[in-house]
């Protein structure tokens, strides 16, 4: 049987479609059957995710996280539906014609055709389906991301970068401007000529900025490269602009628009896949705080509100993500990595308040912080945590609040003076007393 | 070694952490414990009976680590003394504490082993000799609390080994043994 008569599509670890340069999601629907119906020997696809785009239509199997596309380049013809009494009970069916190759692969440069039928096993509207796909094709944008390409290999530019580079670029800020113009342009007739202007001005002024960004970029990259002994802070910062070049940008952000009723689903996949850099960076764990600001600034224009973060976060538990949202008791949430082991970090801590230093004046939270490279706030979660396990106690003082290794489980209230002084308390003994 | 007086103080009286109330229960305790002995210990050998909450106490501050108990800290240890029956409030505000360093029936005892020693069975002494007189220097009776005394005294007086004469003033109580 042939089941891959549909091409692959290739998808993030958490089953998000992986998108071509400015391609951008535009529908979602769930429970999607796709049937060959005249050549009965091509598979039927069963019950997956069907997300329409501005170039493919992309049906993703969540559960094995395996995806086929069609093309839109790919599709003659969109037949409108029958309306029979036998369609008002079935589940709704959009019959759609595509070209094909002679073994019935499809694909754009085929010589025949088949038709795709659509099963919608959910209780979606097929005409608001067809009213979208209808937008797309007439909007044909897969033919000015072509173009793009080869004017670009004419002039032999960006031939270093492999393609996936060009995808991440910084581009969302414009591109958001963009989609909301685009939109404005398709929903009216009136002056459609003075719009494409505009439109072809802005498109043009984007390249030019992606162009400005990814020349700082390599000059930031060739600059620290050659003056690695220089400033360190130079250093630092120009790092800083470079990651923020690289790290702005979620080209498709999934919007309530695009997803409908599954967008917490595709936030949260979306979500899990952005998350894994800036957690590896943080050590393991970072504030929901960091990830809302950073996730938002990704976005672009679409920003989300902090309770559909609280649910897309939530929603991970359903999957099989590698991360997870965890609450302290003082009620501060962070992501973190289920591998993210708290005895490591305690094992850390603990070396760091065995110090000399550290047994005469205790630690702080920002010590503990710079120590682990984390947030003060996060290392403080930690520093309760262990006081609460009984590793460490407490000091108030007008001079702050500070963390000491708990010598009082040691001390044996016999011998308080501690005659037989042994192991940690005989070492802070030997470094606090000596002073006084 | 710090010292406080002629007090030798322990090592941990420079831990910082001990002069702050632990919030976590177990270290708590410990801490409570630590405390009790260390008042308790303080007070013999200084000598103390009443400890005020609002007067300075040179034991409920290290100026060393520049470190000294909150009043919620300090009521709560002594209160932890009361508890086991070592202390005593004086008043309902809990600002005055009686230290029982030693409890009511051993002062007792400590009474009559001192009567003995000093030939004073079937004798008469009033209150005033015991706590100042020539034979208790030297002895934890001298300078004793006249509250913590009288107690003791009563004691002995239900045990029939004393009795007490009411005088004209509280000056001149009298206390006859019969051991």
């Amino acid at each position: 049987m042939a089941d891959d008569w549909l091409p692959p599509a290739s998808l993030t670890p958490s089953a998000r479609p992986v998108l071509l340069r400015g391609e951008i999601e535009r529908f979602t629907l769930p429970a999607v059957d796709l049937e060959a119906e005249e050549n009965v020997s091509l598979t039927t696809l069963r019950s997956g995710l069907l997300i329409l785009t501005s170039h493919r239509l992309l049906w993703i199997h969540e559960p094995s996280v395996s995806g086929r596309s069609i093309p839109l380049a790919a599709v003659i013809h969109v037949f409108h539906p029958k309306k029979s009494m036998r369609s008002m009970f079935a589940s709704p069916r959009v019959r759609i014609q595509v070209a094909a190759g002679t073994d019935g692969k499809v694909g754009a440069k085929g010589t025949n055709s088949e038709v795709i039928t659509v099963v919608m096993r959910g209780k979606s509207d097929p005409d608001v389906f067809i009213g979208k796909l209808w937008e797309v094709l007439r909007a044909r944008e897969w033919e000015a991301t072509q173009k793009d390409t080869s004017d670009e290999m004419e002039r032999g530019e960006g031939s270093e970068m492999g393609p996936g580079s060009r995808v991440r670029m910084p581009v969302v800020g414009v591109s958001g401007i963009l989609r909301k113009e685009q939109e404005l342009w398709e929903s009216t007739d009136k002056s459609l000529q003075e719009a494409f202007q505009d439109l072809n001005a802005l498109m043009s002024k984007a390249k030019e900025m992606v162009m400005l960004a990814e020349k700082m970029r390599q000059k930031l990259l060739s600059g620290s490269s050659s003056q690695l002994n220089a400033n360190d802070e130079d250093t630092d910062s120009k790092q800083d602009i470079q990651d923020w070049l690289l790290s702005v940008g979620i080209v498709s952000p999934v919007t309530k628009e695009s997803a409908g009723a599954l967008y917490h689903q595709q936030l949260s996949r979306q979500l899990a896949d952005f998350v894994k850099l800036p957690l590896e960076k943080a050590g393991g764990m970072i504030a929901l705080i960091d990830v809302y600001c950073l996730f938002n600034r990704a976005r672009g224009t679409e920003l989300i509100s902090p309770e559909d973060l609280l649910q897309a976060c939530a929603i991970w538990e359903k999957f099989d993500v590698p991360i997870m949202l965890r609450k302290f008791d003082s009620g501060v949430m962070v992501i973190q990595n289920k591998a993210h082991s708290d005895e490591e970090v305690f094992a850390r801590i603990t070396a760091l308040a065995m110090k000399s230093d550290a047994l005469r004046m205790g630690i702080s939270p920002t010590d503990a912080a710079l120590m682990l490279g984390i947030a003060p706030a996060l290392a403080k979660e930690h520093l309760l945590t262990m006081e609460s396990k009984g590793m460490l106690c407490r000091d108030v003082s007008p001079d702050g609040f500070r963390f000491y290794i708990n010598l009082f489980k040691e001390i044996d209230p016999r011998d308080i003076h501690m005659a037989k002084a042994d192991g940690i308390i005989q070492m802070w003994v030997s470094v606090a007393c000596v002073s006084a | 070694m710090q010292r406080l007086g002629d007090f030798k103080l322990p090592h941990f009286f420079n831990y910082p952490p001990y002069f702050t109330l632990q919030p976590v229960r177990e270290t708590r305790d410990k801490q409570v414990q630590l405390w009790k002995e260390l008042i308790l210990d303080y007070c013999r050998n200084q000598k103390i009976f009443v400890i005020g909450l609002e007067d300075d106490f040179p034991l409920f501050s290290n100026p060393v680590i520049e470190r000294s108990l909150s009043h919620e800290a300090k009521e709560l240890f002594l209160a932890a003394l009361v508890n086991e029956g070592r202390a005593e409030w004086m008043d309902k505000g809990h600002k005055k504490c009686l230290i029982l360093w030693m409890r009511i029936q051993d002062w007792a005892e400590y009474i009559i082993n001192f009567v003995k020693e000093n030939g004073f069975e079937d004798g008469v002494m009033t209150v005033e000799d015991i706590r100042s007189g020539i034979e208790s220097r030297g002895t934890d009776l001298a300078g004793i609390d006249r509250t913590v005394l009288m107690r003791a005294l009563r004691l002995l007086e239900q045990k029939g080994k004393a009795t007490i004469f009411k005088g004209t003033s509280t000056d001149d109580e009298g206390v006859k043994f019969s051991v």
